[in-house]
């Protein structure tokens, strides 16, 4: 068996205009995909939106510039996360298919696997 | 059985048929013993260039199939045995359970060894080990210019440069094209598997269209001095005629192979010797190729008996009425349009209704299908597409619209990137005068 990555991306501009209603509704979804797949998720978690974020690099003269918001900016920003065993990337995608995703979509990877 | 005292040409045209033949047949029995492509695809160019080297002197062999396979596999088994602990700690392909089960460098449940030419692999087992090849190169997780090159390179068994050369890249990029590719299998874990059945038909037409890809660009090439590229059209019918084997019921295979045939049956009447295009009108139907049609025909029928029938299968049916029609005047367009609209149906897009419009124009008259045309002007897909331009061109043209047909030339020529197309366009501009 390997591990993947399921990482869960959507529009932050979209997502931040959703009713109460429809947020109890994905949360709910959330639950009942972690339920039907219990065997093979591994982990999982819901982020704080981007604006929360804060990114650290280190700098040339050996310190950090830390600076707010997120690594990358994109459209389309890393939301959530599930880390799942498969035997294969079809079963992975088989999986990924299932998530409950609003304004995006899902990108799955491999995990490294260090021998 | 084997034929004693074969002539060095004799050997040379064996070995290059079993190429063209047997590669994945060869490759793919091998890859079961090897669980890793490279080292697979290395033992079968040996076992071929070993077939160069003895196949003189012992003989060609009854089976050559068989035979390469035979002796790519123990080289196979000896290279595993060397290395054992160097490749151990290489990522294996993931297959299903029974191919897993007999771990790599183990000799898998059903296959007998046997004598070089005297070797007979369990032909079901072969059969489907081929086909796992086929979903591996077109796996949807890869990119199309990916699955294009591997389905040449381990399909069809082409070098890195002849792929390279049909789809006019440097073999550098090439190369890393199919190391990606490769590496993306090994470290997502692709499966070297048949899809489940309820998976099976959405990838059956990613295979389809991979061929077909190859097919339209080898017929049509996109850019160059040649109007074909023969040499993709030949590995597309290859690669169409062992998927018909290989999945022997399913219509739209034979409605894509029905496609190739139909349509390649016309090669030899496309262009007239100095390389100049031929449109279909005036094109000398006797020197179609009546055995293609005859094939073609034949495996349209069969696939339009299956529903639902699916895009290839109408194409190819379009294909036929033209084929079945001895001069242009007596094709049966109201037939084509029909044909089109179920085409449209199943696969709507712009080319397609680009093409209706074009047959319209022959059913209905010029008026007819410039008016078809007309409505499809504002698609922001044709925005560009020579084609579109050309076919307002020739209904002007006919129409007696001599301004406007030489705007439209034009508009087409610089649109289009072949020579051969070129070529053509510009002496139609010429024949309306000034």
């Amino acid at each position: 068996m390997s591990q993947y990555l399921i990482l869960i991306y959507a529009d932050e501009a979209q997502g931040a205009s959703v009713t109460p209603e429809d947020m109890a509704q994905l949360t709910k979804e959330h639950m009942e995909f972690g339920q039907r797949h219990a065997d093979v998720i591994r982990g999982g978690n819901a982020l704080q939106p981007t604006n929360t974020a804060t990114s650290v690099r280190p700098d040339p003269a050996g310190g950090y510039t830390v600076t707010d918001g997120a690594f990358a900016e994109t459209k389309e920003a890393l939301g959530g996360y599930y880390l799942i065993e498969a035997a294969d990337l079809d079963q992975a995608l088989a999986v990924a298919k299932e998530v409950p995703t609003r304004f995006g979509g899902v990108e799955v990877r491999p995990i490294w696997e260090v021998m | 059985m084997v034929d004693v005292h074969p002539t060095a040409a004799a050997v040379a045209a064996a070995v290059a048929g079993a190429h063209r033949r047997e590669w994945a047949f060869v490759l793919a029995a091998t890859v079961r013993v090897t669980r890793d492509l490279d080292l697979a695809e290395e033992c079968v160019q040996d076992a071929y260039a070993r077939a160069l080297d003895t196949w003189g002197a012992a003989g060609i062999p009854a089976r050559p199939g068989a035979w390469l396979t035979t002796v790519a596999r123990r080289r196979a088994l000896d290279l595993l045995r060397r290395d054992a602990t160097a490749r151990r700690a290489l990522p294996l392909l993931v297959t299903d359970p029974a191919l897993a089960a007999a771990p790599a460098g183990h000799e898998p449940a059903g296959y007998e060894p046997a004598g070089p030419g005297l070797g007979a692999p369990a032909e079901p087992e072969i059969a489907d080990d081929r086909l796992r090849l086929v979903f591996t190169c077109c796996h949807p997780a890869l990119g199309t210019d990916a699955q294009v090159a591997l389905s040449l390179r381990l399909l069809c068994g082409l070098s890195t440069g002849e792929v390279a050369r049909a789809f006019l890249v440097s073999e550098a990029t090439m190369a890393a094209r199919i190391t990606r590719a490769k590496k993306k299998i090994a470290a997502a874990r692709i499966p070297y598997r048949v899809p489940p059945r309820a998976e099976l038909p959405g990838r059956v037409d990613a295979v389809l269209m991979v061929v077909h890809l190859l097919f339209s660009t080898g017929y049509a090439a996109p850019a160059g001095d040649e109007l074909m590229r023969e040499d993709l059209v030949e590995r597309s019918l290859d690669l169409a005629r062992m998927l018909r084997v290989l999945l022997p019921g399913r219509g739209e295979v034979a409605g894509l192979l029905a496609l190739i045939l139909l349509t390649d049956a016309r090669r030899g009447a496309r262009v007239d010797e100095a390389g100049r295009l031929i449109l279909l009108a005036d094109q000398d139907r006797a020197r179609w190729d009546t055995a293609k049609i005859a094939e073609g025909s034949a495996l349209v029928r069969e696939a339009l008996g299956q529903e639902p029938r699916g895009r290839f299968t109408l194409m190819a049916a379009i294909a036929a009425v033209h084929d079945e029609a001895p001069t242009f005047g007596d094709t049966d367009w109201p037939q084509i349009v029909g044909l089109y609209d179920l085409l449209m149906r199943r696969w709507p897009s712009p080319v397609v209704a680009l093409n209706r419009a074009v047959a319209v124009g022959f059913a209905d008259g010029p008026a007819q299908g410039l008016a078809a045309l007309d409505a499809l002007a504002a698609s922001p897909e044709l925005a560009g597409y020579g084609y579109l331009s050309a076919s307002r061109a020739d209904f002007l043209r006919r129409l007696g619209r001599t301004g406007e047909a030489r705007l439209a030339y034009q508009e087409a020529l610089l649109l289009t990137g072949n020579a051969v197309e070129r070529d053509f366009l510009a002496a139609r501009l010429d024949q309306l005068g000034s």
